[in-house]
């Protein structure tokens, strides 16, 4: 993400072999077989992702990613439901989580008093360690009732009918959702980006802040006009880092989600995204076109992605441009 | 491709199996979660007493399918049977080991256990969301005397692909054309309606969090968590409550004589007390054994359970078969040949 940040290296300078030499060839063999590795490996995953997938993708050519039928006992699929879920789940959760992690990182480099930052430091990077697994059994048998008591009820009994609140909350006021699903996905992104922002702010020169400061500028102006724009780039990473993480989550969201492959209707309707359908689907999917299917979605998780980073990099040269 | 890969990976986990066991046979199987626990436990007991250990990969029933059909595991389990043609086509041989009973589960606050009575064409009215409130005309029928409440039906199905789900919606086709015709049976299906929760457990979480919603859990589940279960007519017409005694009624006046290659649901059978939704978890084993020697560890590994295992089976809440039946499986093993067409079992 930051590699734009780097001087432009040059053409390789050639040295005379110096004693040693073979060390250092040893080394460079290395690093190019590790960087060759990756690059075999996502290569590797197209390719069987393109192969696996291809019964379904010939089957049903583009109306795959338009169709929202998923019928396992007709062996007709179509991604819809599963790939719209995924975009508005991944984009609530970030819009959810973003400002959040920023107000931690700013308090955690600007405002928190010394002996404490260590301390909360440590403790969100924990937050970033715990398995998805876990967030996704607190999510159902903790999050969901109270989320249900004391938001879903008051909101479904406060929207006057025909209202766009009543359409955004109609659904079954038990817990799981588009809504709830996209809020633990924003609190389990949350560390990852607060982290990061976190590292990236202390990145900034104590001479650039001090003098800010020295200027009179307040703590708020010091953070929008001074550090944020100085950290742009790595921020735009790191969003990207906690969007990655929401598009692709796995577990948390396939307890909470609802699992319905049709098209969301509302906040609280049920929905399922890319990754969900697969983790539940995988393991008992007997008929080949079944499999295809699922394995067509996963390239289809894996193009959204990638146009996701490839948008991210746009922005940052569009950035730099202007 | 993916198959090529899987089919390393298992051979790679049996060598590292093989390695581990100094000289002891080891049995390699891979399949159905839901009889994970039972053979975990029936292998635990099995290599006390005979050394031979049983080395389980439970990977869901169509990964148990994909591994039998390329010979990188002893056996494949699965809760879904497959066809006699296709069986032939794969020249497997199939039999089954336990049976378990699914169990329409309830939220209705003030209800006890047993205290609704469903048919089977309710059941199916229920799920493709025909009948959505609890005090509806139809449902009063088979619950005279009991005042139903007027909380709107929710749904509960499961969201990943499960042998339990295959026998629930084919209960559901058996019962209601409407069902068959429109949705169908499967391990998972286009529902036309309700929420899914992932496993039993997240059915059952989504039922106890929604007052009015309905579900469908294994038996040992509704059991473990005392939940509000639902009587289901048999088919002499009689409601009866989902209990082992009632499952192995359901296996025991099974016609099992006239299912080629054991291929048997047992859904609405004969006799009084048959459970409606039970099902067996059955084993696929190749019909000609590369090595006669390992087909027949596998099968005095089952011989052995058939024998020893009904009361660990029975611990973990899952209905061991009737004695008919199991002369029926050892029967059966006569197919089960070497390579010089000989049967491995005596």
């Amino acid at each position: 993400m930051s590699d734009a940040a780097l001087p432009t290296a040059g053409p390789p300078v050639r040295r005379s072999a110096p004693r040693g030499s073979l060390i250092g060839q040893i080394f460079e063999g290395l690093c190019f077989a590790a960087a060759t590795t990756l690059l075999l490996s996502l290569g590797g995953i197209i390719v069987s992702l393109v192969i696996g997938g291809w019964p379904a993708l010939s089957k049903f050519g583009i109306g795959f990613l338009f169709s929202t039928a998923w019928n396992p006992v007709t062996d007709v699929y179509g991604a819809a439901g599963p790939i719209v879920g995924t975009l508005i789940t991944a984009a609530l959760a970030l819009a959810l989580s973003l400002p959040i992690a920023g107000g931690v990182a700013f308090f955690l480099t600007e405002l928190c008093p010394a002996p404490l930052r260590r301390p909360i430091g440590t403790a969100v990077e924990l937050l970033a360690g715990i398995p998805s697994i876990v967030y996704g059994m607190w999510g159902l048998f903790v999050f969901a009732p109270l989320f249900s008591r004391w938001v879903q009820l008051p909101l479904m009994a406060a929207a006057k009918p025909g209202s766009l609140l009543e359409k955004l909350t109609s659904g079954v006021p038990n817990g799981s959702g588009i809504l709830p699903a996209s809020i633990i996905l924003a609190i389990m992104i949350l560390p990852f980006m607060a982290a990061t922002l976190r590292e990236l702010l202390l990145t900034v020169p104590a001479a650039v802040r001090e003098s800010a400061y020295g200027l009179g500028a307040t703590t708020a102006e010091v953070v929008l006009s001074v550090t944020l724009p100085y950290v742009r780039q790595g921020a735009i990473g790191a969003v990207m880092l906690g969007l990655g993480r929401a598009l692709g989550e796995t577990m948390a969201v396939t307890f909470i989600i609802g699992n319905s492959h049709a098209f969301p209707k509302s906040l609280f309707d049920s929905g399922s995204t890319i990754a969900s359908t697969i983790a539940n689907e995988f393991t008992e999917a007997t008929s080949p076109m079944h499999t295809a299917a699922l394995v067509a979605l996963g390239l289809v998780l894996f193009l959204i992605t990638f146009a996701v980073l490839g948008f991210a990099r746009l922005l940052l040269r569009l950035r730099r441009a202007g | 491709m993916l198959k090529t890969l899987g089919a390393a990976f298992g051979a790679a986990l049996i060598v590292g199996a093989a390695t581990q066991a100094f000289g002891a046979g080891v049995i390699s199987g891979a399949g159905a979660t839901f009889p994970q626990p039972v053979y975990n436990k029936w292998a635990d007991e099995y290599k006390a007493a005979t050394q031979t250990s049983l080395n389980y990969q439970a990977i869901g029933s169509g990964g148990g399918i994909k591994q039998i059909e390329a010979s990188t595991v002893d056996f494949g389990a699965s809760d879904k049977p497959l066809k006699m043609a296709d069986l032939t086509a794969n020249g497997l041989v199939m039999f089954p080991t336990v049976v378990g009973g699914i169990v329409p589960v309830m939220n209705l606050p003030g209800f006890k256990p047993g205290q609704i009575k469903l048919t089977g064409a309710q059941l199916a009215d229920i799920y493709r969301g025909a009948i959505k409130k609890w005090d509806d005309p139809l449902l009063a029928k088979t619950n005279a005397g009991v005042k139903l409440p007027n909380l709107p039906i929710t749904v509960v199905h499961r969201s990943d692909g499960s042998g339990t789900t295959f026998l629930f919606t084919s209960y559901l086709s058996l019962e209601a054309e409407h069902w068959a015709k429109e949705v169908g049976a499967n391990d998972s299906v286009s529902w036309p309606a309700g929420i899914g929760g992932k496993g039993n457990d997240g059915v059952a979480a989504f039922v106890k969090q929604t007052p009015g919603s309905i579900g469908y859990v294994e038996y040992a589940y509704a059991k473990q968590n005392a939940m509000t279960y639902a009587l289901m007519q048999d088919k002499a017409g009689q409601f009866i409550a989902p209990t082992a005694v009632n499952f192995k009624n359901a296996a025991a006046n099974a016609k099992w004589t006239a299912a080629p290659g054991f291929y048997l649901l047992l859904l609405d059978q004969p006799g009084a007390n048959a459970w409606p939704i039970t099902g067996a978890t059955f084993i696929l084993m190749h019909a000609k054994q590369a090595d006669a020697a390992k087909g027949r560890e596998v099968l005095s590994f089952f011989d052995w359970c058939y024998k020893n295992g009904d009361a660990a089976a029975e611990q973990l809440d899952y209905v061991p078969l009737p004695a008919n039946v199991k002369d029926l499986i050892r029967k059966s093993w006569s197919k089960i040949v070497g390579p010089d067409g000989k049967p491995v079992y005596k």
